[in-house]
């Protein structure tokens, strides 16, 4: 048995598929991934994302700490709420994680990491902490639902209350509102508008079937899964890791390089890796034939293996397979991909696919 | 739970085998594989000609989670495939037993058929898979 969340009794109550994921059992889907994923395309679907690791930082010197620790700078953070995404390095540039770091205060961040990453995260940022003499402590007590699709905030204002809707009609995209025990941020992993919520575990039943009530519909991590891969965004394990950098994975608008006196973990590496040049890129996919792209695919390029598909699925979407590839940062407008001992043609594109129910690529 | 018709005949990976009166066996794969497997996406049927030995992999077919083979139950040869499947592989999700038949066999042995599990045989395998 693996570990529970809040929600795993309503799961079991919605019919859910459980799954193991990163030691947690989870909903892999309610019956159909593809009507899951439209209807967060489309309508409203909510994700239990308690599995994450939430995780307080507070001290005076939590700022140059965090300026360390991380590669994108929390010096961008300037109002109270905002949100960045981030990856946070070995010294050897490769990514231990990647994360959100909420600005709350001077003296108090908030970060939101993987749930399968969660020791040795945890055990990366204490390492660190001590010098720096910050505090780091670990939400346990508290659940998160994210609520996403172009319905997704009005069908949670009607659930959190007046009180909290009032303040949530103006909060900008990458902001959070914290009301009392309960925080709304509006984020998300699946290119819809939407919200991440935060509430005391014991709160997180109650506000989830009253949700369902509202229209909210229970979505699983499968769709989570083709929903980020169609909006762009990468999955920590499979498109980026240890042994590869935010260069060479999509992420180098996340690497603040300025100030230059900024020193962080990796930095060192990376500024290397630029120097020489960045050999491999990651790019999406458009699979031209008919079939399934899948993780650890090999890309052929010119006749030659050249790369390896990090992610790939089906869109419903776009209704073609869809990747992300890790290739020569020299590949041109198209590769092959060997699927299933077949070569299959496909075109390279700019990540995203979809963004706020809409194609971003020609199809 | 899954629907395992009576009339029909079935292997342990899950296909289904029917026969019809002239003997040509026509071949699917059950309620509870479509359930396993969830959304179908694409599904390369065999081509008409094309044969194959008991146990063969004849057909591929892949949900937005995983790609999963289609083993011939009896070796035979292929007469008809269902082309239909390219363009709505959701039809075997939907009608497994029904539209979402996937080709049809002209068996070598047309005792081969008698070999295969029966309903109850299959209901047992299912069972087993369900704990």
């Amino acid at each position: 048995m693996g570990n529970r969340t809040p929600l795993y009794e309503e799961h079991l109550r919605a019919n859910a598929k459980m799954v193991d994921f990163g030691g947690w059992d989870m909903p892999i889907n309610y019956g159909s991934q593809i009507e899951e994923h439209n209807q967060v395309r489309q309508d409203a679907g909510m994700f239990d994302v308690s599995h994450m690791t939430i995780v307080d930082l507070s001290g005076d010197k939590v700022k140059p700490f965090l300026q360390y620790l991380l590669a994108n700078n929390v010096d961008r953070l300037k109002d109270k709420g905002k949100a960045l995404y981030t990856c946070m390095l070995n010294e050897q540039g490769g990514v231990i994680d990647d994360l959100i770091v909420y600005y709350l205060g001077e003296t108090f961040y908030r970060m939101v990491v993987n749930a399968a990453t969660r020791e040795k995260d945890l055990a990366w940022i204490e390492k660190h902490a001590a010098a720096y003499d910050v505090t780091v402590n670990v939400r346990d007590d508290m659940a998160m639902i994210a609520v996403q699709g172009p319905n997704a905030r009005d069908k949670a204002h009607k659930v959190l209350g007046v009180a909290i809707a009032d303040q949530l009609v103006d909060i900008k995209p990458f902001f959070m509102r914290e009301m009392g025990d309960v925080i709304v941020a509006r984020t998300g992993y699946t290119g819809e508008d939407g919200y991440e919520i935060m509430l005391p575990a014991n709160q997180a039943p109650g506000t989830w079937r009253q949700l369902v009530e509202a229209g909210v519909k229970p979505t699983g991590l499968g769709a989570r899964d083709t929903l980020r891969l169609e909006a762009g965004m990468n999955l920590y394990g499979h498109d980026m890791d240890e042994n590869t950098t935010p260069l060479e994975s999509g992420l180098s608008w996340t690497v603040a390089w300025e100030p230059e006196d900024r020193d962080f973990i990796g930095r060192a590496a990376l500024a290397r890796q630029k120097s020489e040049g960045v050999k491999r890129k990651l790019v999406g996919l458009v699979l031209e034939d008919r079939g399934v792209l899948r993780d650890h695919q090999k890309v052929i390029v010119d006749g030659e293996e050249a790369g390896e598909i990090t992610s790939g699925s089906f869109s419903p979407t776009l209704g073609k397979s869809i990747a992300f590839a890790r290739v020569p940062a020299s590949v041109g407008t198209h590769c092959q991909v060997d699927v299933r001992g077949k070569l299959l043609n496909a075109r390279v594109v700019k990540l995203s696919f979809v963004r706020n129910g809409k194609p971003c690529i020609d199809v | 739970m899954s629907n395992i018709p009576q009339e029909l005949r079935f292997t342990k990976s899950h296909e289904w085998v029917k026969r019809e009166e002239d003997g040509t066996l026509v071949i699917g794969i059950t309620d509870h594989a479509q359930q396993l497997l969830g959304d179908l996406v694409f599904v390369e049927v065999p081509e008409a000609g094309s044969s194959f030995k008991d146990s063969d992999d004849c057909a591929v077919i892949e949900s937005v989670k995983a790609a999963s083979d289609v083993y011939c139950p009896v070796a035979g040869e292929v007469i008809e495939s269902n082309e239909a499947l390219a363009d709505a592989p959701e039809t075997i999700n939907n009608d497994p037993y029904g539209d979402g038949w996937i080709f049809k066999l002209k068996p070598e042995d047309e005792g081969a058929y008698d070999g295969l599990m029966d309903a109850d045989a299959y209901a047992e395998v299912v069972a087993e898979d369900e704990h």
